[in-house]
């Protein structure tokens, strides 16, 4: 397969790109990135630490960090910024209460030297969920409007169902090459 | 890549990691960051920083949590050399860095995952970052690993299990089926480690160890393969053999050993035979097989079979001397051996067990080759002459020629110490050999380069000089050390020469002119020495000189600076006294604590046991000084006893008591162990029910005492007047409020609890418990002894018969252990029938006590005349009812 997007590869150089997942406990990082990696929803255990995968996506590979998101843990995703290309920021459409701490963590994190060229990717997952909030509410919760110098996109998924990841991943895949 | 590092290191010539440094090795860690990982990098930056940190370099904290957090990127990396270095490098930095609980995820990941190279290492490194409380995260995976059909995984996860058991010890023994399961595995090396940790998990409960090595030694269970395991078990079987004691003969256990000498297995035949001969309390017949096979592998053509009997041979020599006498015409065919350390043990042996006659060839043909041992073998020669002396009073010449040339050679202090150690042990107990063994001493610290040697033997030769027939000959080797030596020797041998003054009056005169040079010296110590013993001397007062120079009081220096400190804080105008000190513990060194055999049977690391730690007066009286409550106890603390068990060991609530005897009050300390998970005690106390005479002065309790929490609960009482009154028994009660908690959180559920109380077993106050022991040598005593009731003691005497005494020994044992006292020097064997005991103590309040026990076989046990002489009448009959 690789002989048939050698182009793309050529376009990109060989450098595969950093994406880090984040997100708060229980958002469902960990399952995205293994639906991304082997197409299927795997059982997963709260991440005490990280999992690193290398996903291929269409002809792209990516370097793909899934950070544990317990409060224990966020304090050291600071450690993992470096040279990140872009960032997943998943959010639990179905956990109103914490939306507005998910919020809070966003922003801490955006203002992070080290992530200032990063493309953001915001994922309202778990939209299977009844009474779970819907995209624009999430854009609103999330305080979007008001993000600036930054290429962003928000999209509505399922991880369990597998909905909404590949528009996400196109996005992203093409966002990439455009700065390129 | 091996091939090109080794040409690279002969262009070095040598090491290349020679000259490595800390600072730029962490520089050089930075790498990691950078994406993508480059393995052919990382590795050897990850191969320096293990090598600093094995190096013994020390990196502070800061240092190894970025350097960790470096390494946890190349976790990115699928190269398998590289990320079995990281492996390496977690498992080494766990305990330096801090937050390692980052790689928690990867680990589990990995251990789980389809890669089994990865598999095993991932397990001890994520063992490595776990503590107890995350253990519960990865338990199911532990579990799994266990019983993984890959023996590589099953066996590290059962030896991380053993080293965690150390921190988690209730999480791993949930563990105990799958370890069990893995036992049934065919690995060597799995069954191995299943049983160790099967053992460790059982270790403190006998029944269970019993069940366990029954089942694996019946005859219908084929299961056990490992050679490993099949060691393993002879060692608990002996273990367990000792532990219940009794006859062998017919023991399934040592059955099992038996059968084992007709294993196909070398390393298990051996493993039975040493085990066996090791054994106590074995006949000749029961370790007749042993030997056979021993004898065997004498003749074996691998050396390490012949080294590993002959060694065995030699340990057992001197338990079991008929036994080896068996093998003597093997152990002549290995004295020429080419393997010297086979050829000096075989020597030393023979020179154990064999006759008299044989000793001038075997050390002859020893001084052929002792230059060429190691250190280590010398000091086995050593030993083996020290229990040939002893044997052979009449070789003491051949021997101590022997030992003087071996004195001269080169050699470390240990094999020195042990040369200087036999040549004392010889004089104490030949008095024929004393005057040549002095001289050998003598001429030795004119050329000695240890200086806890030279100070020894100045010593010994102050004490024994002064009784040989020529007294001045020793004269003039010590104050040579006075004018040669460094201030710590020059301060010993003022010392020795101040000995000489004062026992040998005619050379008194002579001494006093040394002495008065001596007080010139530069040193302080020297001098301060010089002058007291100069002037002591110079008043020729006999007892003066006896109580100060000869026998100086044995007192306990921390408690007598403290006490004069807050003497003199104080400006009483009540005189100091003396006697108002506990005398310096006396430091036992029991035969069973000397030769305590290393724990076998645990393939654990950890040091075989925690060396008996001296309960010493003065750290107890440091302690009691931070427990409010007991500070305004008169007196200074006197005695402690050894701690008592007052509940089984396995009960709900564990509570041992320490009795602390000051000169009016007794401490009664309670340790309590909660050991309820779903319990919270509060307000913990125990209640004695004092005796006739004994007042309770005031309990303090323990506020809480959460799950696994041990804390110290006190009563203080009163001593009785009447001295009669003060042996006696306690009821005890230990009383608590009980609330109930989550046993995971320890949180109790109610605010309110209930009262309720546990029976302890009863408070025994003994005469032991209000008498010090103090050390005095045996001149000391008898001279203390025969002016007694001339110092105004009285002296109270009984005889006793003690039935069912098998032996003198057992009855001198039992009579030391009631009074915990120590007899002075040796006990004296008139003849075979009768022992006489001498036992100086000190009494609370600063009473001194002599105690005399003349113990003689009769009909009916062992008779005993008994005899205490005391400053204080009713301690003297006290002492003598107790024991009664």
């Amino acid at each position: 397969m690789g002989g048939l997007f050698s182009y793309f590869r050529n376009l990109l150089g060989s450098r595969e790109m950093r994406i880090l997942i984040l997100g708060l406990d229980g958002a469902g990082k960990t399952t995205i990135l293994y639906r991304l990696q082997v197409g299927e929803v795997v059982t997963t255990i709260p991440t005490i630490g990280f999992n690193v995968e290398q996903v291929t996506y269409k002809n792209l590979k990516f370097q793909v960090w899934d950070l544990g998101g317990q409060t224990s843990i966020r304090p050291y995703w600071r450690c993992y910024y470096a040279n990140t290309d872009a960032i997943i920021y998943v959010v639990d459409s179905a956990d109103k209460d914490r939306i507005g701490i998910s919020k809070d963590e966003l922003y801490y994190m955006l203002k992070e030297e080290e992530l200032q060229g990063a493309i953001l990717v915001v994922l309202a997952n778990k939209q299977d969920m009844e009474g779970c909030m819907t995209v624009a509410e999430v854009h609103q919760a999330l305080g979007l409007d008001a993000l600036k110098n930054r290429t962003f996109q928000i999209f509505k998924t399922s991880a369990v169902k597998g909905d909404g990841l590949d528009p996400a991943m196109d996005w992203l895949s093409n966002a990439l090459q455009n700065r390129k | 890549m091996a091939i090109k590092r080794d040409k690279k290191e002969e262009e070095d010539g040598g090491n290349m990691f020679q000259n490595l440094d800390k600072t730029s090795v962490l520089q050089d860690a930075r790498t990691f960051n950078d994406t993508p990982v480059n393995p052919r990098k990382c590795t050897p930056i990850l191969t320096k920083i293990l090598f600093l940190l094995n190096q013994g370099e020390q990196l502070g904290t800061t240092e190894a949590t970025e350097a960790f957090f470096a390494m946890t990127k190349l976790f990115q990396s699928k190269n398998p050399v590289l990320r079995r270095m990281v492996y390496l490098g977690i498992k080494e930095l766990s305990n330096l860095a801090e937050d390692v609980i980052i790689v928690t995820s990867s680990l589990t990941k990995d251990m789980t995952g389809k890669e089994d190279l990865y598999r095993a290492a991932a397990i001890r490194a994520l063992c490595s970052i776990t503590d107890a409380t995350m253990l519960q995260t990865i338990e199911r995976y532990m579990k799994q690993a266990i019983v993984d059909k890959n023996p590589s995984v099953a066996s590290a996860a059962l030896v991380s299990s053993l080293h965690m058991s150390k921190t988690a010890g209730d999480v791993v023994k949930r563990w105990v089926n799958e370890a069990q399961e893995a036992l049934n595995s065919d690995n060597v090396m799995v069954q191995y480690h299943a049983l160790g940790l099967l053992y460790h998990i059982r270790k403190t409960d006998r029944l269970a160890v019993n069940k366990l090595v029954a089942r694996l030694t019946s005859d219908r269970s084929n299961r056990l393969k490992s050679p490993f395991a099949f060691c393993m078990l002879i060692r608990i079987a002996c273990k367990q053999l000792e532990k219940d004691g009794g006859d062998y003969s017919d023991s399934p256990l040592f059955g099992f050993v038996e059968a084992c000498l007709r294993h196909k297995n070398e390393t298990v035949t051996y493993e039975a035979a040493a085990a066996m001969v090791n054994l106590r309390n074995t006949t000749a017949r029961q370790v007749s097989p042993a030997v056979s096979v021993l004898q065997l592998f004498c003749n074996s053509s691998k050396p390490a079979l012949r080294f590993a009997a002959v060694r065995t041979l030699n340990k057992v020599a001197m338990t079991h001397p008929p036994v080896v006498t068996s093998c003597n015409l093997d152990l002549e065919n290995l004295i020429t051996d080419p393997n010297r350390s086979i050829a000096t043990l075989a020597i030393t042996t023979l020179l154990k067990t064999g006759a008299e006659s044989a000793v001038d060839r075997l050390m002859k043909q020893i001084a052929s080759f002792v230059s060429e041992i190691s250190d280590e073998f010398k000091i086995v020669v050593v030993q083996a002459i020290r229990a040939l002396c002893l044997k052979f009073p009449r070789k003491h010449n051949t021997l101590m020629t022997f030992l003087s040339a071996m004195l001269r050679d080169e050699g470390g202090l240990e094999y020195k110490a042990s040369i200087a150690d036999t040549i004392i042990t010889i004089i104490e107990d030949n008095p024929d050999a004393k005057e040549i063994g002095l001289a050998h001493l003598c001429e030795f610290i004119e050329d000695c380069e240890h200086v806890s040697l030279a100070v020894r033997i100045l010593h010994l030769l102050g004490k024994e000089g002064p009784k040989t027939i020529q007294p001045s000959r020793y004269i003039r080797f010590i104050y040579n050390r006075v004018i040669l030596e460094i201030a710590v020797i020059r301060a010993a041998a003022v010392s020795a020469l101040a000995q000489f003054g004062s026992l040998c009056p005619d050379l008194l005169p002579n001494i006093l002119v040394l002495l008065a040079r001596c007080q010139m010296d530069t040193d302080d110590e020297v001098r301060d020495r010089a002058t007291y013993y100069h002037y002591i001397l110079s008043l020729q007062e006999k007892g003066l000189i006896f109580n100060y120079i000869v026998d100086p009081m044995q007192i306990c220096l921390v408690t007598l600076e403290k006490s004069l400190a807050q003497q003199v804080q104080e400006k009483s105008s009540t005189k100091f006294d003396l006697k108002s000190v506990p005398p310096a513990a006396v430091v036992t060194m029991t035969e069973d604590t000397a030769k305590e055999p290393v724990p076998e049977g645990s393939i654990s690391t950890v040091p075989a046991k925690a060396p008996l730690i001296q309960s010493t007066v003065s750290s107890y009286a440091e302690k009691l000084q931070n427990v409010p409550g007991l500070q305004s106890i008169p007196g200074v603390l006197f005695h402690v006893s050894e701690p008592v068990e007052l509940t089984e060991s396995e009960t709900e609530y564990f509570v041992t008591c320490t009795k602390l005897a000051f000169p009016n009050h007794l401490v009664l300390q309670f340790e309590c162990k909660n050991t309820l998970s779903d319990q919270l005690l509060e307000n913990v106390r125990v209640q004695v029910e004092a005796s006739e005479g004994y007042r309770v002065v005031k309990e303090i309790s323990i506020p809480r005492l959460p799950y696994n929490e041990t804390h110290n609960a006190y009563v203080i009482l009163q001593f009785p007047d009447q001295l009669a009154l003060t042996v006696t028994n306690f009821g005890a009660t230990l009383r608590f409020i009980v609330k109930d908690c989550d046993p995971t959180t320890g949180i109790p559920d109610a605010d309110d609890g209930y009262d309720d109380d546990y029976m302890l077993e009863d408070v025994e106050i003994s005469i032991s418990d209000q008498i010090e022991k103090i050390s005095m040598d045996k001149e000391a005593f008898d001279r203390a002894w025969e002016t007694a009731i001339e110092d105004g003691f009285t002296e109270s005497e009984d005889t006793f018969n003690l039935p069912g005494m098998g032996s003198l020994e057992q009855a001198v044992t039992k009579v030391v252990k009631f009074l915990s006292l120590e007899p002075t020097g040796l006990t004296r064997i008139a003849d075979r029938s009768s022992v006489m005991l001498c036992m100086p103590g000190m009494f609370r309040g600063g009473i001194e006590v002599l105690i005399r026990a003349k113990l003689a076989v009769s009909n009916n046990g062992v008779s005993m005349q008994f005899t205490v002489k005391s400053a204080h009448p009713e301690v003297a009959e006290l002492i003598c009812a107790a024991v009664g």
